[in-house]
């Protein structure tokens, strides 16, 4: 059966089709994210070293995964938006961004708050900690360029452009960032990985699956916001019944 | 030839203009009309490659301006609202450097003698900051002279001029076209050039 | 009438700004002031013991080079397109990317060089060793033109927006970190009695991908903000 998925990629058809799986997608995210933090928090086994406090890896390894990867998506995106002249993918830019942000910032939140039981300091320079801070950076600079620019074409172009030179400069700033980091025998944050108990496995996992499927929520939910704003003057947007309403 | 099909182009949410179809042939000259913010600035730019149309295509010799790139813009010319001279400079660099950017090496003699036709005689070697803007707007226009540029996009090129640097412009026009240049131009004064059926476009 | 090549196209951009540049020099003065301002004010912070300031110098210096080509580079386009010569840049027949690699050369010979210049000066005042103010200065001859280019893309990205100095700088600074870790990184190795071949070769590196790949990528963004 042959489906014709650039039916899905015009702004029209994509805005009642992600109406209809955002519901889906946000249960899902919703029930994984308690069972997720059940495990990590109730089932899985103090660890030998870190005792209690290990916990917070379900959320901190989880969002660093995330911020990661979405930057890259977005940016893929941006791309496509760019060199297809495809709306709709330089909407799902936009739409990404404010998310990757939020968990990049939540990673570095949950790492200083680690940080503080382990080394006795909120922040330690080390190189995946850095490393987020300036994917944190970068996210700031795709959604402020993005901003400040009036006319909603040129945004995209130009925020498009940034997070694809962004995207190349990655590699080499994370590579520099760990050098920097050996060169100066800073603190690692290692994970006990081999020795890691099942359950904690499977909350990680888990973790991991609905921070995605939260992700993609809210990431639809946006962009239909944002397809609602930039054509708010055509005719299938004043048709629509909750516009009429 | 310039050939341009269903050409739309809008500014934010305002649709500009739509379903646009013309072809200016070669000694062919053309008026853009219409009143302000009716898009006339905005078609010129998007002529010149600046502005992407939201559908539509520019050909020219019967190739897409978009594929051509700089082939296109070696047989082009454009003047816009701003003069692009540099304050700094003396009337002369000016025109020689703008010569070189658009690839062409003019020596001092041709540019001495390009000013002075357009009437700057004594003021060639003066930064152009102490020059008044209608003598601003005939250093912009000494391009005209300089150039071997078959397509001529004008932005108003006669703001600030004068009755006799408008005759003279009137008369450069009439000898790019008597050597089967074109032109298309917008303007709220009147130009007229002898001899040559003025074809106009109304945007409206 | 005859051709230019695009050798001496490339030259008649940087002999052009460089024209202007000493036409308005102000404008490079005030660069390399608030250049050795910001060198001078870290010793008033953080007190003048010399075993630490020696220590704190490469990171100091590098640190204020940053944030000096970030305060020039918003001028890098500004003045051509408020004047309408951007406009003709970008109808040039030959190549927009050459125009923009010449206009990148001109910035670093105006704003990047004269910091490079007066380094041994600042190195002195923070009783750096003579071998360490040596790859000190090699690492901004390779480091600043990378600013420059680097910064050319933000230049682009943010001409004519309202902001957009520090805007710019939001966009720039994260992307030349690699640039600041491997400038610092070569002077502590040389007072470590370590090689300095790897970081500057490493800085090389990174001259060379940014000479290939950023004139383009201006020129590109170029297009986009002129829309």
């Amino acid at each position: 059966m042959a489906i014709n998925w650039f039916k899905y990629s015009a702004p029209t058809t994509f805005y009642g089709l992600a109406g209809k799986l955002i519901p889906w997608f946000a249960v899902s995210a919703a029930v994984l994210c308690i069972v997720g933090l059940y495990i990590g928090f109730v089932v899985a086994p103090a660890d030998a070293q870190q005792g209690e406090f290990y916990r917070i890896i379900f959320i901190h390894v989880p969002s660093s995964i995330l911020s990661m990867f979405l930057y890259l998506i977005m940016a893929a995106y941006a791309a496509m938006g760019l060199i297809f002249n495809t709306r709709l993918s330089s909407m799902m830019a936009s739409a990404i961004a404010p998310t990757g942000a939020l968990f990049a910032f939540i990673s570095l939140w949950t790492g200083a708050l680690w940080g503080k039981p382990m080394w006795g300091a909120w922040w330690v320079w080390d190189a995946r900690l850095t490393s987020e801070l300036i994917l944190l950076f970068l996210y700031l600079g795709f959604i402020s360029l993005h901003a400040s620019i009036d006319d909603p074409r040129r945004a995209d172009r130009a925020a498009a452009l940034l997070a694809i030179v962004g995207s190349v400069n990655v590699p080499i700033i994370y590579f520099s960032v760990k050098w920097w980091n050996t060169l100066h025998q800073g603190s690692t944050i290692k994970f006990t990985g081999t020795s890691m108990h099942i359950a904690m496995q499977q909350a990680m996992f888990t973790m991991l699956v609905a921070c995605w499927l939260y992700a993609i929520t809210v990431t639809l939910m946006r962009v239909r916001s944002i397809i609602l704003e930039r054509e708010r003057h055509t005719k299938w947007i004043t048709e629509l019944a909750e516009v009429k309403s | 030839m310039l050939e341009v099909s269903n050409l739309a182009c809008s500014r934010g949410d305002h649709r500009l203009f739509s379903d646009l179809s013309f072809a200016l042939y070669p000694g062919q000259i053309m008026q853009i009309q219409g009143a302000n913010g009716s898009g006339k600035t905005s078609l010129l730019r998007t002529l010149c490659g600046f502005i992407i149309p939201d559908d539509g295509k520019i050909s020219w010799c019967g190739e897409d301006v978009r594929e051509l790139d700089e082939a296109y813009f070696a047989e082009m010319m454009y003047l816009g609202h701003l003069n692009a001279i540099k304050d700094e400079l003396s009337a002369l660099e000016n025109l020689r450097i703008s010569a070189g950017l658009s690839g062409t090496e003019l020596n001092e003699k041709d540019a001495v003698a390009a000013l002075r036709r357009m009437g700057l005689r004594g003021r060639e070697r003066l930064p152009t900051k102490v020059l008044s803007q209608g003598q601003r707007r005939r250093v912009a226009l000494a391009r005209l002279l300089v150039s071997d540029a078959r397509l001529w996009i004008l932005d108003e090129p006669l703001t600030a001029l004068d009755v006799g640097a408008v005759a003279l412009i009137q008369e450069l026009i009439a000898e790019h076209l008597a050597r089967l240049g074109m032109v298309i131009f917008t303007t709220h004064q009147p130009l007229e050039v002898a001899g040559m059926e003025m074809r106009s476009l109304s945007l409206s | 009438m005859k051709k230019l090549s695009l050798f001496s196209l490339l030259m008649l951009v940087v002999r052009r700004d460089l024209v202007l540049a000493m036409r308005r020099r102000a404008d490079v003065l005030t660069t390399l002031i608030f250049f050795v301002m910001v060198v001078s004010l870290f010793p008033l912070g953080v007190g003048p013991e010399m075993g630490m300031l020696r220590k704190m110098a490469p990171g100091v210096l590098w640190v204020a080079a940053l944030l000096a080509s970030m305060l020039s580079l918003g001028r890098l386009f500004s003045a051509d397109y408020l004047d309408g010569t951007l406009e003709q840049m970008l109808l040039a027949p030959q190549s927009l990317s050459v125009l923009v690699l010449g206009k990148m050369a001109s910035h670093w010979m105006v704003s990047g060089l004269p910091l490079v210049l007066m380094t041994p000066v600042l190195g002195l005042q923070f009783d750096m060793s003579i071998q360490a103010i040596g790859v000190l200065i090699l690492g901004l001859l390779l480091g600043t033109p990378i600013l420059s280019m680097v910064g050319a893309i933000g230049a682009a990205l943010t001409l004519g927006l309202r902001g957009g100095g520090v805007l710019l700088s939001l966009l720039v600074l994260p992307l030349c970190i690699p640039v600041l870790i491997f400038g610092t990184g070569a002077v502590e190795a040389v007072t470590s009695g370590l090689s300095v071949s790897s970081h500057l070769s490493l800085m090389g590196a990174l001259l060379v991908l940014a000479l290939v790949f950023t004139p383009w990528v201006t020129a590109q963004a170029l297009r986009i903000s002129m829309e």
